[in-house]
């Protein structure tokens, strides 16, 4: 017959405990969400509207709406993601796939983790002196975007790196053994394989540049504008630096109106999220091994 | 007699190191053309490392060094030629098996697709000639769209089989070949390869003597990434054996 030691029985226990501990831990993580959503939909939800969303703010952004905040937002974004993602991916694949392992790439490889730990009112004043000013585009959605995109490569670069890791290397070995190039290899056996960890990193980066407001903050973001902006060498306004502003700058504002700019950018990147969740989900039943 | 045979494959001095330590130390070895080479010896000894040289893998390997040269049909691989189409003109089974993350009939298209064939009727031809030759097909013949990656470990390596022979390799390497299936279709793939070697040259990497003794026209031994013994069959395993240590690993006294 099997008797347990009371050093197994202990174990046992131990095991138990440990579990509860790092459940209870994690619910803690989901509490603060939970509440800021809860307290944002309470206090700006009344604010919300139609109108709210399609209108110019008005009377020294004490009424009206956040049209042009939402445009302006759009503007940055997906100028942002034009530059950062194609750089950032195709940055990742080169290190990958095709860079030795020596010392400048090394050096590579730590200027981007240092990139990524670089805080945002820096990379601002990068961009301020990089594209403001010696670039000579002004403070315009142009440079504002730019830095954005700036800041977004090193996550970009990190989490297609990480996804282009996960291909099992035999698989590359495999093709390269039938006589396939490095760029075939790539084309038809790493990047279909890896595309879902790519796409996710991408989506998120998109999330993050909405929310960014330092870095926007000399590059190319106005208090206020009366206008939409025509091109991409005016400046514009944005959800995060108008949620600031009418927060702190501005007095007389509703109460609910921080609250429900809050709610809406907040809406935004969740939805943008919740897409990279529907698009991995998507691609994880298409999993092939 | 083999001697008479044009030299398919001729090693010269080659070294090839990781760390400090040469896996393949000064190897001379000559492979002629249509015979089947085995090559056998205990774990370490460089077998791997001498394939994965002849197809240029290495390349790929950033901390290996390779001195020396490999001449294939008397031009050296390293300098006259191409590794893509080099890798092409010599067909390699790894010891895993590996089905590439797509359908059954795509893996064994993989090969002549990236070389450009479009030819749907040629590839279905493609696909059937090396299923067989792999003997594969029956199993797989109904769901050649069904994915590889769900196929058995000894079906995926019948696949890479099948793999290596779809863009008609003039020198087969095999490494291992037979870890992963059973003693079955072993027989039947030894039986394919048998067949194969008239027109083509085998390398063959393994760890059971019974395979080489089987197979092979010829057998190296390999110790310390040095050949320690290469001869006839019916030689080696003839009890003729140059040295005492061959002898020993065959009758299993070593290794």
């Amino acid at each position: 017959m099997f008797h347990p030691t009371q050093h197994l029985l202990n174990k046992e226990i131990k095991e138990k405990r440990f579990k509860n501990l790092l459940s209870t831990l994690t619910f803690f993580l989901f509490l603060p969400a939970l509440i800021i959503m809860f307290w944002l939909f309470l206090k700006g939800f009344p604010a919300l509207s139609w109108d709210f969303l399609t209108q110019d703010p008005i009377q020294g952004m004490t009424a009206g709406g956040i049209f042009p905040t939402i445009v302006g937002t759009f503007w940055l974004v997906i100028i942002s993601v034009l530059v950062s993602c194609p750089l950032g991916v195709l940055a990742a694949i080169y290190l990958s796939e095709y860079a030795a392992d020596n010392r400048i790439t090394r050096i590579i490889r730590l200027a981007i983790l240092n990139l990524a730990g670089v805080p945002s009112i820096v990379h601002a004043l990068f961009g301020l002196g990089a594209f403001v000013l010696f670039l000579q585009m002004g403070t315009s959605i142009l440079a504002a975007s730019f830095t954005l995109a700036v800041m977004n490569l090193p996550v970009i670069i990190t989490s297609t790196l990480e996804s282009l890791k996960a291909v099992p290397h035999s698989f590359r070995e495999a093709s390269w053994n039938v006589g396939a190039s490095k760029l075939q290899t790539i084309r038809h056996i790493v990047l279909p394989n890896s595309i879902p960890g790519i796409l996710t990193g991408l989506v998120f980066s998109v999330g993050r540049s909405a929310g960014e407001t330092a870095a926007i903050l000399f590059t190319g973001v106005a208090f206020y504008l009366p206008y939409l902006p025509q091109s991409v060498f005016d400046q514009c306004m944005s959800l995060s630096m108008h949620l600031f502003t009418i927060s702190t700058q501005v007095v007389g504002v509703p109460e609910a109106y921080p609250f429900a700019t809050a709610l809406v950018l907040i809406m935004l990147i969740l939805s943008v999220n919740s897409i990279s969740v529907v698009l991995r989900s998507y691609f994880r039943t298409k999993r092939k091994w | 007699m083999v001697n008479m045979k044009k030299k398919k494959i001729e090693i010269k001095d080659l070294t090839v190191a990781y760390l400090k330590e040469p896996v393949i130390d000064k190897l001379n070895l000559d492979i002629y053309e249509n015979e089947v080479l085995a090559i056998i010896g205990p774990a370490n000894s460089g077998k791997s490392s001498l394939l994965r040289c002849l197809n240029r893998m290495l390349d790929y390997n950033p901390a290996a060094r390779i001195k020396g040269d490999i001449l294939l049909d008397g031009e050296s691989i390293y300098k006259d030629q191409d590794s893509t189409f080099l890798r092409r003109r010599i067909g390699m089974v790894s010891p895993l098996p590996v089905g590439l993350p797509m359908t059954i009939k795509e893996n064994v298209t993989y090969a002549p697709r990236m070389a450009g064939c479009k030819d749907s009727s040629e590839l279905d031809f493609i696909v059937e000639d090396c299923l067989k030759k792999a003997a594969l097909w029956d199993e797989v013949k109904d769901r050649l769209d069904g994915l590889a990656t769900k196929l058995s470990g000894g079906q995926q390596q019948r696949l890479t089989i099948a793999r290596a022979l779809s863009h008609h390799p003039e020198v087969l390497c095999l490494d291992e070949f037979s870890i992963a299936i059973d003693p079955v279709t072993t027989m039947k793939i030894e039986a394919v390869l048998n067949e194969l070697k008239k027109n083509m040259t085998i390398v063959m990497v393994t760890n059971v003597i019974n395979q080489a003794r089987r197979l092979g026209d010829r057998t190296a031994m390999m110790l310390h990434g040095k050949i320690l013994d290469l001869d006839q069959n019916e030689n080696i395993f003839g009890g003729k054996a140059k040295d005492i240590k061959t002898q020993e690993y065959i009758e299993g006294l070593f290794g």
